[in-house]
């Protein structure tokens, strides 16, 4: 049992407890190796960082995610392209539409089905995407927030995201995971009262950014954790591939949606924001920005989303109709087809891309002719992004890991697929 | 737009580059191994080029392709490299695409590391020697990124069973699940 003075010796390590000098001499001089995660309550998903630290600056660090492995390849090359779905949802789980609508987008390219959908489909994937970048987007810099000590910015934006969950359920079914999108289409059409449910869900967001707005632009505790923290120059932005709202942040100027336009975003009218430090505070102004653009979007495809089909009538895609499914063998037959042995794709391979939550969101596939993938490959942006994590942090304070890695938004489902 | 750039980089290199090729609007160009990095620095450096930007790096494993509806010659059989690797690359000035393809066999699964051109391929290189085995010659720090060291095999590959586990950890104290003690007798 040990006395009274050498338990506070041993808990304060220092030799008497009245010395309270801090003497830079009596520091230890070498450096130290400390491990931070895989589950840290400041990270966003399971990553290690492997910090090697001269007091409290980092010297070096190794970065392994991999904890949230779940082998969307692997489980994707034996599961048909419609199976696929539910695991894409799973990709990038703050924003899963877009992940649905970037797989959808890359089946149909193998199939030369791009730009031959309904009007009405793809304004409705435009739609669904957009809300999920909002709730990207609110969730990333909520948490951020949160995490520099700010508490009530993320419980309003998470407040507005639930909105647009909410909106999402109605729309798909699911509050998360929605599997929405089809190859050729989408699975529902939009319910009654959408336009009204949405447009006031704007207006109720547009008042939460204002408030986040004020709260964080220029509170002196949020500006001091993130102005020049983890700055990236644009050169290096390009470089290390970083697209979306990091590199915008950096000052490249480069957006999928408008640099290599697909679905209807031509016919949509929206700005490009842009930083100039590329440090985390521009990264944050940035989203901010981007909240704002995305529900101007969502109001002009209120405006213009056009009546019709939400389903392409290319009978390799289409489920036939369920009157002649159940009168009709060669529909019946088509049907049980279509269900067991998947969207037959023509043999070939292809590349296509969307603008996700964290940028260039793509999928690589090989297609054999099956209805089942040959090779699906994931072009995740939260990997890219994390790759570049150790250079930001390098020759910061442990402290600054938390916002860096908060604005670079690495999403473990997607980062580790 | 794109195809120029296919053609400018034949026209430029016509013993490295073997084909050419437009899929679906992607632009591919298939190198010979030993002229990848020569290829690549060109692309990245030339001002008319100017592809600044890596997109992603991946291998696709040809050993159980049997394309339906096609002739049987294009089906893969042993006489064929069984992977070929991929990069994809980006120009955002010029707003073009385009993929390279590099055939290797699986006797010998190596190719010029092209992570000294573009720091973005450092993982992605990983990801691939990772998943598939490739090793990338004059890569900085070639480890496994998503599985850990001892990990043996690599699961992208088509000869790895999808149902196949490995688990790290073997844990002989842990209790013996009931269920699983009475299959192990009855058999």
């Amino acid at each position: 049992m040990a006395d009274a003075q050498s338990l506070k010796q041993l808990v304060l390590g220092r030799k008497d407890v009245q010395d309270l000098s801090d003497n830079e001499a009596e520091l230890p001089p070498e450096l130290m190796t400390v491990n931070m995660g895989p589950s840290h309550p400041a990270m966003h998903g399971t990553v290690r960082i492997v910090l090697t630290v001269d007091g409290e600056k980092i010297v070096k660090s190794d970065i392994q995610p991999g904890y949230l492995h779940r082998c969307f390849e692997k489980e994707s090359e034996h599961a048909t392209y419609t199976q696929v779905f539910p695991y894409t949802d799973r990709l990038n789980y703050v924003s899963p539409m877009i992940n649905n609508v970037g797989w959808a987008m890359a089946v149909e390219k193998l199939m030369d089905l791009t730009g031959k959908l309904p009007k009405r489909a793809e304004y409705i994937r435009v739609i669904v995407s957009e809300m999920s970048r909002i709730t990207d987007h609110a969730t990333c810099i909520g948490a951020s927030a949160m995490e520099l000590g700010a508490f009530t910015p993320f419980l309003y934006l998470l407040k507005a995201r639930e909105w647009l969950y909410e909106l999402l359920e109605k729309v798909s079914g699911a509050r998360l995971t929605h599997s929405y999108a089809r190859v050729g289409g989408v699975s529902k059409d939009l319910p009654l009262d959408f336009d009204a449910d949405l447009t006031r869900c704007l207006d109720r967001i547009d008042g939460v950014v204002v408030d986040v707005e004020k709260m964080l632009l220029s509170n002196k505790i949020f500006y001091d954790r993130v102005v020049g923290i983890g700055a990236m120059s644009k050169e290096d932005a390009i470089k290390t591939g970083c697209v979306g709202p990091i590199a915008r942040s950096c000052g490249v100027d480069y957006d999928v949606r408008r640099d290599f336009p697909y679905s209807v975003y031509p016919e949509l009218e929206f700005d490009v924001p842009l930083g100039t430090t590329g440090d985390c505070y521009d990264r944050y102004l940035v989203r901010l920005e981007e909240l704002r653009q995305s529900a101007r979007i969502l109001r002009q495809c209120l405006k213009q989303i056009p009546d019709g089909e939400i389903m392409s009538d290319d009978h390799r895609v289409a489920l036939p109709p369920k009157k002649d499914t159940y009168n009709t063998i060669e529909s019946m037959i088509r049907h049980f087809k279509h269900i067991m042995d998947g969207v037959r794709v023509p043999a070939g391979e292809g590349y296509a891309f969307v603008e996700g939550g964290n940028g260039e969101l793509g999928f690589f596939i090989v297609s054999d002719g099956t209805g089942r993938p040959y090779k699906a490959y994931c072009r995740s942006p939260s990997f890219v992004h994390l790759s570049t994590a150790g250079q930001l942090i390098h020759d910061h304070y442990i402290a600054d890991v938390v916002p860096i890695f908060g604005m670079i938004n690495m999403i473990g489902g997607e980062c580790d697929k | 737009m794109s195809k120029q750039v296919v053609d400018a980089l034949a026209a430029k290199f016509p013993s490295a580059v073997t084909r050419t090729g437009s899929a679906h609007g992607d632009e591919i160009a298939w190198i010979k191994r030993d002229d990848l990095v020569a290829v690549a620095t060109w692309l990245r450096d030339d001002p008319a080029m100017a592809f600044d930007s890596p997109v992603f790096c991946t291998c696709i494993d040809w050993l159980d392709y049997r394309p339906i509806g096609r002739p049987v010659s294009e089906h893969w059989n042993e006489t064929k490299p069984r992977f070929t690797v991929c990069y994809q690359l980006r120009s955002i000035a010029k707003k073009n695409r385009i993929r390279l393809e590099v055939e290797v066999t699986e006797a010998d699964p190596r190719l010029p590391s092209l992570a000294g051109l573009w720091p973005a391929f450092d993982w992605q290189e990983r990801e691939t020697f990772d998943m598939y085995g490739i090793r990338f010659d004059g890569h900085p720090d070639l480890r496994r990124i998503y599985l850990y060291e001892e990990f043996v095999g690599y699961p992208l590959r088509k000869d790895y069973p999808k149902e196949k586990r490995q688990p790290l950890v073997r844990r002989d104290d842990l209790p013996v699940n009931p269920l699983k003690a009475a299959e192990g007798k009855s058999h």
